[in-house]
């Protein structure tokens, strides 16, 4: 007997189970079959700081939500429509995130009194009625997964490690998807091992047999085809976008890229990405410390390479006087910081927005770099492509503040053709150029810039160095006025940026209004959300994104004043909203989370419907 | 301008020297600039990276490329540079604070990645800049103004550091000695690899003397022992002194009392143990103590960083053919809506 598929728009859906229940390789490997399929979606993993956090632990779940459908997706999903938990720590995090009568399917073996007191349930949530408001579906997958593959000369330990395939198979079954995509990735990592690669696709189709044989009261829905825009797709994850932004700016800049790093949580993926693709030329250079990625790109861009690096808050924190050099310096350098829960240690594996006043003010002196930022996972492309063709154009550090919830989250992308990506034209000295004149290093053109001189070109020895200089020709000058007259220029040639960027625009509705939502980073999906649906229920409310932090766009400020109030969603205590006040003299209103979690859309809307009130 | 016409005069700048007069920092400049000139290098391929400190003024009086960077720092950004761009010629000036304190990290781990620099040491075994604070090098003991009841440090050996941290190059030598300190830079220049050349430098200001032990005629006799590859270890006015070896022990032992130049122990560059037991001949100059050994130590080719680096460049290109834009924007996996 075959069930009718309920049709839905969009479906969000938690995986949550143990750090070793391999929650993350299903859930992405789910997100690629759906995207494949055609839908629109984003992804949002969640897990333990610790790599192999307490076992059957609620410290220790591993969650991966991701929302997909036939409609636009912005954000993984506020509130849960199916909900897999692999254990009784899965259940007892993720449940208070599930809607009433939403579907909950349960591992059942991973509900023994052991697993119960781990997760710390005084009695069983199965059997207690704590679950009495959900359709719960209980199948016993390690069981069936020992018995699919009972005749495998393959240890209990390795057999029970493809019980998530088991899951997989099931909600193929469940969604109606083909297998094709996730046999294929299976034929890819197990090539070399034949026995687990046998045991993973046996599994795999068990799950979705399962499905199609036995629960034939079991609602399966029908999630149609998005009408994205036309186009050819991937996936990509926000680390990727920045490590691949990087390279298609030095390439299109005929750069050498350098990227000098310390390992961080969440930033490096972005090194790992990197070193992958040496045959770019790109040269990936793991420092010793955090100190020594940034002065080692401080080098390389005086040796006229695109000198990169990436950290976290912390690490970003000691890089500060080196990037006062690099100020100093005037020479191109990109800075991308991975934000994450702060301060100290903080919270690494966890989001947030927390070091904007960092990126502007976090160095000794008037010392102030260009700062942008990404707003989704596929927007770290072009951001990170423009961050290095302000560096390179103008000849100055530039700080791109990503943060783990878009380092780590993944979504479509209509890619572009490189054709299509902007020049980047360096502000190289040439030696036929000063045949007649001196080479002054501090000598600008009407963006104030100066002209870079690489070692290896003749007639054009320098000497540079933190000292103050003297401008135009760079000589250590202690002359009070002198000072006075630098800091200012750094600052107007920062300023002068905001000339050549975009003018800001409102990216959903009307340009003049009651409410505008200002924000930045990555609240920009749940945002999105949130203001679709108030503009549906009449609201008159307008979202306006900032991709440049310093400068602002230079119409900014009549942006913000056709508007009665502005609200500032972030994902700390308020550091945009110092901005703003600070720079037009605006009465905002906050709305700060501190959670380590990014906004849902439910939290933006009832804050403009409070606003309202 | 062509290479062969450069001299010492060509590599000067038009900035004044800031040095306190009489300062060892003007001798090392001296020999430095004549140097580079004989080496025939062209000055645009010359960078001269340094600190902060006295020394670290250094890169300001060479017409060369040059940096005056951040405390501590100079070797890191001469990796990233070399990294980069390995056919340049690249300098570090540094001293003890610089980088054997708040520095001390980056130079172990450039030495031990060996990338083909020259980094002059000058150890002043003081803190001339902040007006004479004790460094990691100074004596225990020793009356500073951070000090004023004596160091309780125990002093760092940098030849010792150097060669823990697998340097591959290493001398000694003083701004007392310039003919010595050219030769001994000549032959840093030389060696592919990182070469760490520590420069005893007088500060006449605030540490005056503290290696004339070294140098004056009545003491550096009985002081002083220079190493020159293939040669026994003979020291003293009239090199009535020779160093045996008993075993891994050395021992001074008077020349004419039965000992023979051939019992000596032959200086070996390429003996790294026997390096370490030079490194360790660090004893505080005193009436029958071991003299303290000059020149090279230690020189061994071992390959270098960069070329490494590059040789990975060239692999990864042959295995996986020249990056294509293109093909890494689209990934491996796309799909057409349409
Ligand atoms: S303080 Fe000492 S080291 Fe510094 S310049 Fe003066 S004499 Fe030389």
């Amino acid at each position: 007997m075959k069930t009718t598929p309920q049709e839905t728009k969009e479906i969000t859906i938690l995986f949550a189970g143990d750090s070793g229940d391999g929650m993350q390789l299903t859930g992405n490997q789910f997100a690629n079959t759906n995207a494949f399929f055609g839908n629109d979606l984003a992804t949002f993993p969640n897990f333990p700081a610790e790599i192999r956090a307490p076992i059957g632990t609620v410290a220790g779940v591993s969650g991966f939500q991701m929302k997909f459908g036939s409609t636009e997706i912005y954000t993984p999903g506020d509130q849960c429509n199916v909900l897999v938990a692999m254990n009784a720590a899965g259940l007892k995090s993720s449940l208070h995130n599930v809607e009433p009568q939403g579907t909950i399917i349960i591992n059942t073996s991973g509900f023994d009194k052991k697993n119960l007191n781990l997760a710390k349930y005084n009695s069983n949530p199965l059997e207690d009625g704590t679950l009495a408001n959900f359709r719960v579906q209980l199948i016993d997958i390690s069981k069936l997964t020992q018995e699919t593959l009972k005749d495998s000369d393959l240890g209990r330990k390795e057999t029970e490690r493809s019980k998530n395939m088991f899951v997989l198979g099931y909600l193929y079954w469940m969604f109606n998807r083909n297998m094709e995509g996730t046999e294929r990735f299976l034929k890819l990592k197990f090539g070399r091992k034949p026995d687990i690669l046998d045991a993973n696709l046996k599994v795999l189709k068990a799950g979705y047999h399962y499905g199609d044989t036995t629960e034939t009261f079991t609602s399966r829905y029908e999630v149609k085809k998005a009408s994205l825009p036309k186009g050819t797709y991937r996936s990509i994850m926000g680390n990727q976008a920045t490590a691949i932004g990087l390279i298609a700016a030095a390439q299109k800049a005929g750069l050498q890229l350098f990227y000098g790093s310390y390992p961080i949580t969440p930033a490096s993926d972005i090194l790992h990405e990197l070193a992958k693709h040496k045959n770019f030329g790109v040269k990936t250079f793991q420092a010793e410390d955090e100190i020594a990625a940034v002065t080692a790109c401080i080098g390389a861009a005086f040796g006229g390479a695109l000198a990169t690096t990436g950290s976290s808050g912390p690490g970003i924190a000691i890089k500060g006087e080196a990037l006062g050099l690099a100020v100093m310096l005037e020479i191109p350098l990109v800075v991308v910081n991975v934000q994450r829960g702060g301060p100290s240690t903080g919270l690494p594996t966890k989001t947030e927005q927390s070091d904007l006043m960092q990126a502007l003010f976090g160095r000794n002196g008037e010392a102030q770099t260009v700062v942008v930022a990404p707003k989704t996972p596929k927007d770290a492309f072009e951001t990170a492509f423009e961050a290095c063709r302000l560096a390179i154009e103008h000849m100055v550090p530039v700080m791109m503040l990503s943060d783990g919830y878009i380092a780590n989250g993944s979504e479509p992308w209509a890619f572009p053709n490189s054709k299509d990506l902007k020049p980047i034209v360096p502000q190289i000295a040439r030696a036929k150029d000063y045949e007649t004149e001196p080479y002054l290093p501090y000598k600008r053109d009407d963006n104030l810039v100066r002209k870079w001189a690489v070692p290896g070109t003749p007639g054009l020895e320098h000497r540079l160095g933190g000292l103050e200089k003297q401008d135009i020709t760079g000589d250590v000058s202690y002359d009070p006025d002198n000072h006075q007259h630098m800091v200012k220029t750094r600052a107007a040639k920062i300023d002068r940026i905001a000339l050549s960027i975009p003018l800001q625009t409102i990216d959903q509705g009307a340009e003049k209004g009651k409410l505008l939502i200002l924000a930045w980073g990555s609240p920009y999906g749940a945002i999105k959300t949130a203001v679709k649906r108030l503009l549906e229920q009449g609201y008159d409310v307008s979202h306006a994104h900032l991709r440049y932090l310093n400068p602002f766009p230079r119409n900014l400020g009549d942006v913000v004043k056709n508007f009665d109030m502005v609200l500032i969603p972030e994902i700390n205590d308020g550091q945009l909203d110092i901005l703003i006040r600070n720079k037009f003299l605006i009465p905002t209103i906050r709305l700060c989370k501190i959670k380590g979690m990014p906004f849902t859309a439910n939290e933006i809307i009832e804050k403009v419907k409070e606003i309202y009130e | 301008m062509s290479e062969s016409t450069l001299t010492a005069k060509d590599f000067a700048t038009d900035q004044d020297v800031r040095w306190c007069p009489g300062c060892g920092d003007y001798s090392i400049l001296k020999q430095v600039q004549s140097v580079v000139a004989e080496l025939g290098r062209k000055r645009e391929d010359i960078i001269f990276i340094s600190g902060i400190g006295c020394s670290s003024r250094f890169p300001y009086y060479m017409n060369t490329y040059g940096m005056h960077s951040i405390h501590g720092r100079a070797t890191a950004i001469a990796s990233g540079l070399k990294a980069t761009r390995p056919e340049l010629d690249v300098w570090i000036i540094t001293g003890d604070g610089d980088s054997l304190s708040i520095g001390g990290n980056h130079l172990i781990h450039l030495l031990r990645r060996n990338f083909n620099v020259n980094i002059l040491l000058f150890n002043n075994e003081i803190y001339g800049l902040t007006k004479g604070q004790y460094s990691p090098t100074s004596q225990q003991g020793k009356v500073t103004k951070s000090s004023p009841f004596g160091v309780l440090d125990h002093a760092f050996n940098p030849s010792a550091v150097a060669l823990g941290a697998d340097c591959s190059f290493y001398a000694r030598t003083m701004d007392r000695d310039p003919r010595h300190l050219k030769e001994v830079l000549k032959r840093g220049n030389e060696h592919a690899g990182a070469s760490l050349i520590e420069i005893y430098q007088n500060c006449n200001v605030f540490n005056d003397g503290a290696f004339f032990t070294f140098t004056d005629k009545e003491t550096k006799g009985g002081s002083t022992l220079f190493v020159e590859q293939g040669q026994p270890m003979t020291f003293g006015e009239n090199k009535e002194f020779g160093i045996k070896l008993d075993g891994f022990k050395p021992v001074v032992v008077k020349m004419n009392e039965g000992h023979s130049l051939n019992d000596l122990w032959i200086h070996d560059e390429q003996d790294y143990m026997k390096a370490t037991l030079l490194s360790r001949m660090f004893d505080v100059p005193s009436e029958g103590s071991m003299p303290r050994p000059f020149g090279v130590f230690f020189s061994n080719d071992r390959g270098t960083y960069e070329k490494a680096l590059e040789a990975q460049v060239v692999e990864a290109t042959e295995a996986l053919g020249i990056g294509n834009l293109d093909k890494l924007i689209s990934g491996n996996h796309t799909w057409e809506i349409v």
